[in-house]
Order: structure tokens, then C-alpha cells, then sequence
């Protein structure tokens, strides 16, 4: 736990630090200013070959303008970019050896599919004979055989999906950028479309650096997550650290639904801390709350599945009405309006359907948290 | 209420429609009279516009014109509408309204300004003279053409060209120029058929040695009057009717009107 914050929230090296085998992308504090607004503050970042990196963060947050960076679509104002060990800082995008996937495909529609995926490789002055059996091979694999005459206008969605993994990926890219690329999807296709991908990009173990502003693709999808907002990256780690211990509020109610309780410092011991809500006391990462002395009031964040709906006798973190039930299923949310949490308004995620019986709409109840399994940071302001 | 809607749209097609075909039944008349309609009918005047001298050097005349002075217009259109959409520089919003809006200056005063500067130079007598004026006259509507297929192109597919290795010149060759085609065709068919038919700037800049079809036309006009005119007007209509049918034959007339956006 202690490492948290210092493993998430910055891969800051010294500049000397000699280049590791592993790493395939690696940004140095790079800046990039648009007028006199910061698009990207200070960005370090090590992308290990083989890893799928997704760059999450709500729209404006810096995002897609890392993946232009490391694109070559836009150059940086300060801070360099490594790409397999050699600086791409100022090569231009044709001489960086990537693939990249946009959102809208961009595929050439003046181009049948396999003039579209043998692009790349043209330019390369590759071999005729090659060329065709490299094209046959992304055609099986993307399974789009029979296909390869057809204009991209002739094509479905996904399809038209594949076409574009299939050009970014037939020449071997050093690493496979990918900007939005599931959002013109509806659901069902987009997580078919998710699966294989996935799936793909693990056979070919490219390494990948993947742009959403969707939470849950990135916590399905990624080994790991830069959280951005606002130009910075806030938490580089995986989804399950991301999602259990964020490093701070924005990326604790950015990521994943969560209520926020008012809590009170009571004693911190080494890289913990105990933290009260109401009646009930909770385990959590010391570190975030370094500056505070016990006594002092903190805000105590909960994910909905550790939350408890108990009787209003029992020992509650908060107490409140209940508002309205949304049936999911395999559980229900319920939320409860309460006074004493910061967000007003809590979210509990109770399995089952018994709780439509006993905490009917309007009911008081108390809400209990587990002890464990909560992040607290110090107040707002 | 439908009826009479329909029959308004009727009557505003046949006044659309009218003059054109007053003209073509007059050119069949048979007698040397621009009269309607006709009493008995003859082929006789079309073989005189064909046989008569002057058309036919002001055809080839104006054929030369229309070729040099589109084909330069396409070249120096195009730069200018990649200058305007991918850069900023100084003046260019002054360059922008200037060559986008050919409604604001008069032909005869283009016209009347090249003839002057012609005397000064000695060249009044040149090709040279009629094809500038004409580029002069044309050049707003290959600008403007290539400009809005400009705007309406993806940048992304250029990037996308640039990420599989293309470097500049092979981005444009294989990606941009390819994807203008529509309103390249279109803005040159526009100068073309524009410069063919050109009569205001054309009769100030063109000698006897280098008048065009249609000066050539309003000088037998002023001495005849019968219906060879009639006959050559048909002959105009038919062959940019067939210009147009082919570039429709291969483009479709949506994208070479450049009123097709979808893709």
C-alpha cells in the first residue's frame, strides 16, 4: 500500500537513466501548450513492450493529445519521446514505425480492402510476392477473406473495424496506437469487437497504447491505466489498483461509481490509518493523509459492493431514506439519501432481490461499510 | 392545391425552357428570316455555321483558349485553394473574399483593363492576351470548387497515410489528388465551359486573328440576320450537353456539381 503513491503517480526517471529492454514507449516530461493552454503538463510515462496502456480521462484531459505525441502528429514543447530506444522527439510520424487506429477508421475510400491494408507495406518498397502473401495473412487472421475486393463504404462497422486493425498491423508496428476506436460501435459489436482485439493484440503481443474516455472498456481491456484530468496523468497502475486504491479524489470518483462518507482521522501507524465514519471504523492507506494529525476530518471513499444496508438500531457509518431501487438483475442498487455523506446521496450494491422487501422505497436505514476495502482522502478545500 | 402547384412549376420550367427552344425550332426554318415559327423546314443553316469561315477558325480559336487558359486556371486554382485551406498567413482573408467573389468586378471592365495593358505591352494581337483574361475570369471558379472538396476532405486519412510510412509527396499522390478528383473535374469543367462561352472580356482582348466562337458569332450577327445564329446556338447547347453527360458517365453529376457530400 505504501508504494501506491509513489509507484502511481509518476514513472519520473533521471534523465540519464540507461534505456530498459522491456520498454517500448517512453515519454520524458513531455509538454505540449496550445496558446497559452497546457494540452499536456509534465507527462512521464514507460510503456513495456507487449502491454496494453490505456490512456483514460474524461474529454479535454490531455489524452489524445499524448497519443498525437507519440504519434508524430503533433511535436511536444518540451520533454522527449522513446520509441524502442531511439529518440522520436523530432522524427516525423512517417519514420516512427506505428500503427494507428482512429476513431472513424480513416480508412482510403478510393482504395479496395487489400489495397487499404497493402499500404503500408508499399511504402516500405516491400516486395510484390511478399506483399500479397503479408496481405492474405492479416486477411485470415481479421477474418475478412473474400472481402479484400470490396471498397470500405461496401462494409459493415465492424468489418470496417477490422480493416483498419488489419493496415496498422500488417507491418509489424514497434507499437499499435489506437484513439477511440470502439465509440462509433453499438454495445453488442463493441464488445465482441472488445473481446477480439483483446485477443489479437495478446497473440501478436504488440504493444499498445489505447485512448477511451470509458471507464469500464479501460478496466476490462488494460493490463494497465494512466488516469488523466486536466493535462496531467493522475495514476499510472493496473485496473485493479486503480479501481481498489486509487491515489487520489479525482481518480476515486472518475473511475467506477463510489459514495463518499464523512469520516474522522483517528490514528495513523506506519502506512495505515484508522478512519471513522459514524459508528463504524475503517482500515486505509495512510499515505494520502500525511498532512493530517488525528482528529482531523476526512472524506471516506466506497465502492457500492462494500457498502451494507443494515436496521437503524445497528452501528451505521451513515443513516438516510431510501430513494428508489434500480433492479440489475444479479443485484440491486439502492440509493439512499443521507444527510451525513458528502455526496448526499449513496449508492449501496446489495445481491439479491431480498432488499426490494426489507428496505422498501422510504424506508430509514443505516448505511454500514465493511472496515476494510476504503480509500480517505483529506476534505475538498 | 397540388394541381395548381404543379402547374405553377410547369409554367416557371417552360419559361426557363422557352428561349432555348424558340431558338432551336427557328434554326430548322428554312427561310433567311429569324422569324416563328418557321414555314418549312431545312438543315441548311447548320451546314452553313460548320462551312462558314470565321466559326470555324473562332471555334478552333476558342478550343485553344479554353484548353490553355482552364488547364493553367486548374494548376494555380488548386496551389491557391491548398494555400488558403492549410495555412494562415497575411492577407489571406483578403485573398480569400477577392478570388471567391468573381461576381464583383464586371467582365467588360477585366476585359477593358487587359486591353489596356495589352496596347502598353504590344501584344494586342496575342493569344497570350485572351488566355490570361480568361484564367483571370475562371480562376474563381476552380478555387472555389477544389477549396470546398479541401474542406470536405478527412485530414485524418493524410495522417492515416503518414502512420503507414508515406512521407509528404507519396500522401498527396496516392491520398489527397485522388480524393480531389471530383472537384478538380468539376472546377476545370466549370472554367471550361465558362471560357468557351465568354463574350463581354473576349471582344475587348481578341483581334480578328484571335476572336473566339463567340465574338465571331456577334460579328455576323451584325451584318446577318438569319437563322445560322439559331443553328449555332443548338450546336453549343448539344455540345455542352454531351460534356456534361460524359463527366456524369464517369463521376456522377452529384459529385462533379460538388453538391455530393456523402461518403
Amino acid at each position: 500500500m505504501s508504494t501506491m503513491a509513489a509507484e502511481g503517480t509518476s514513472e519520473r526517471l533521471p534523465a540519464s537513466q540507461p534505456w530498459n529492454a522491456d520498454t517500448a514507449v517512453r515519454l520524458d516530461g513531455v509538454t505540449k501548450r496550445f496558446g497559452h493552454t497546457v494540452a499536456l503538463h509534465d507527462a512521464w510515462i514507460k510503456v513495456t513492450r507487449g502491454e496494453f496502456m490505456t490512456l483514460l480521462g474524461p474529454s479535454g484531459c490531455g489524452k489524445t493529445t499524448l497519443l498525437n505525441l507519440v504519434a508524430g502528429f503533433l511535436t511536444s514543447d518540451s520533454g522527449e519521446i522513446f520509441i524502442e530506444g531511439a529518440l522520436v522527439t523530432d522524427v516525423p510520424t512517417s519514420e516512427r514505425d506505428i500503427g494507428m487506429i482512429f476513431q472513424n477508421y480513416a480508412l482510403f475510400p478510393h482504395m479496395t480492402v487489400a489495397a487499404n491494408i497493402a499500404y503500408g507495406l508499399k511504402t516500405r518498397g516491400i516486395a510484390r510476392e511478399e506483399i500479397a502473401t503479408r496481405v492474405a495473412e492479416m486477411l485470415s487472421l481479421m477474418k475478412l477473406a473474400g472481402l479484400e475486393g470490396r471498397k470500405p463504404r461496401e462494409l459493415s462497422g465492424g468489418q470496417q473495424q477490422r480493416v483498419a486493425l488489419a493496415r496498422a498491423l500488417v507491418i509489424r508496428p514497434k507499437v499499435l496506437l489506437m484513439d477511440e476506436p470502439f465509440s462509433a460501435l453499438d454495445k453488442n459489436l463493441r464488445a465482441s469487437m472488445q473481446v477480439e482485439v483483446k485477443e489479437i493484440q495478446r497473440r501478436l503481443g504488440v504493444t499498445t497504447i489505447f485512448v477511451t474516455h470509458d471507464q469500464s472498456e479501460a478496466l476490462s481491456l488494460s493490463d494497465r491505466i494512466a488516469v488523466m484530468s486536466d493535462g496531467r496523468i493522475r495514476q499510472i497502475d493496473t485496473p485493479q489498483r486503480i479501481y481498489q486504491q486509487p491515489a487520489d479524489r479525482f481518480v476515486a470518483s472518475f473511475i467506477g461509481e463510489v459514495a463518499v462518507l464523512r469520516g474522522r482521522l483517528e490514528s495513523t501507524d506506519g502506512e495505515v490509518a484508522i478512519v471513522t465514519a459514524g459508528a463504524c471504523r475503517n482500515t486505509v492507506a495512510a499515505e494520502p493523509l500525511r498532512a493530517l494529525s488525528p482528529g482531523a476530518a476526512v472524506d471516506l471513499f466506497v465502492r457500492p459492493e462494500h457498502l451494507r444496508l443494515v436496521t437503524e438500531s445497528e452501528p451505521a457509518a451513515a443513516r438516510g431514506t431510501v430513494a428508489t431501487h434500480v433492479y440489475q438483475g444479479g443485484h440491486i442498487d439502492v440509493y439512499v439519501d443521507a444527510a451525513e455523506a458528502a455526496t448526499g446521496r449513496v449508492l449501496v450494491r446489495v445481491p439479491g432481490d431480498a432488499a426490494l422487501g426489507r428496505a422498501p422505497v422510504g424506508a430509514c436505514v443505516g448505511v454500514a461499510t465493511s472496515g476494510v476495502s476504503a480509500v480517505a482522502f483529506p476534505p475538498k478545500g | 392545391m397540388r394541381a395548381a402547384g404543379r402547374a405553377l412549376v410547369v409554367v416557371i420550367l417552360g419559361f426557363i425552357t422557352l428561349p432555348a427552344a424558340v431558338v432551336a425550332i427557328a434554326a430548322f426554318n428554312d427561310r433567311a428570316l429569324l422569324s416563328f415559327p418557321p414555314q418549312s423546314l431545312s438543315l441548311r443553316w447548320f451546314v452553313k455555321a460548320f462551312s462558314y469561315r470565321d466559326f470555324q477558325a473562332g471555334f478552333t480559336n476558342g478550343l485553344i483558349v479554353m484548353l490553355a487558359s482552364s488547364g493553367i486556371a486548374l494548376v494555380v486554382g488548386t496551389a491557391f485553394a491548398f494555400a488558403l485551406d492549410r495555412y494562415r498567413f497575411v492577407g489571406r482573408g483578403l485573398i480569400e473574399s477577392l478570388l471567391l467573389a468573381p461576381l464583383v468586378v464586371p467582365h467588360f471592365t477585366v476585359g477593358l483593363g487587359f486591353l489596356i495593358l495589352a496596347a502598353q505591352l504590344g501584344a494586342m494581337r496575342s493569344f497570350a492576351v485572351v488566355m490570361v483574361c480568361h484564367v483571370v475570369l475562371v480562376l474563381p471558379f476552380v478555387l472555389r470548387s477544389v477549396y470546398i472538396s479541401l474542406r470536405n476532405l478527412d485530414r485524418r486519412l493524410e495522417l492515416a497515410a503518414e502512420s503507414l510510412g508515406a512521407r509528404p509527396s507519396r500522401v498527396m499522390f496516392t491520398v489527397t489528388l485522388p480524393l480531389l478528383v471530383p472537384g478538380l473535374v468539376s472546377g476545370w469543367l466549370f472554367a471550361a465551359i465558362l471560357s468557351f462561352n465568354e463574350f463581354t472580356a473576349s471582344l475587348f482582348v481578341t483581334s480578328q486573328r484571335t476572336q473566339t466562337l463567340p465574338v465571331a458569332m456577334y460579328n455576323y450577327v451584325r451584318e446577318y440576320a438569319d437563322p445560322t445564329m439559331a443553328a449555332m446556338s443548338l450546336i453549343f447547347i448539344v455540345v455542352t450537353a454531351m460534356l456534361l453527360t460524359i463527366a456524369n458517365a464517369f463521376f456522377g453529376l452529384g459529385k462533379v456539381l460538388n453538391v455530393d457530400h456523402g461518403r
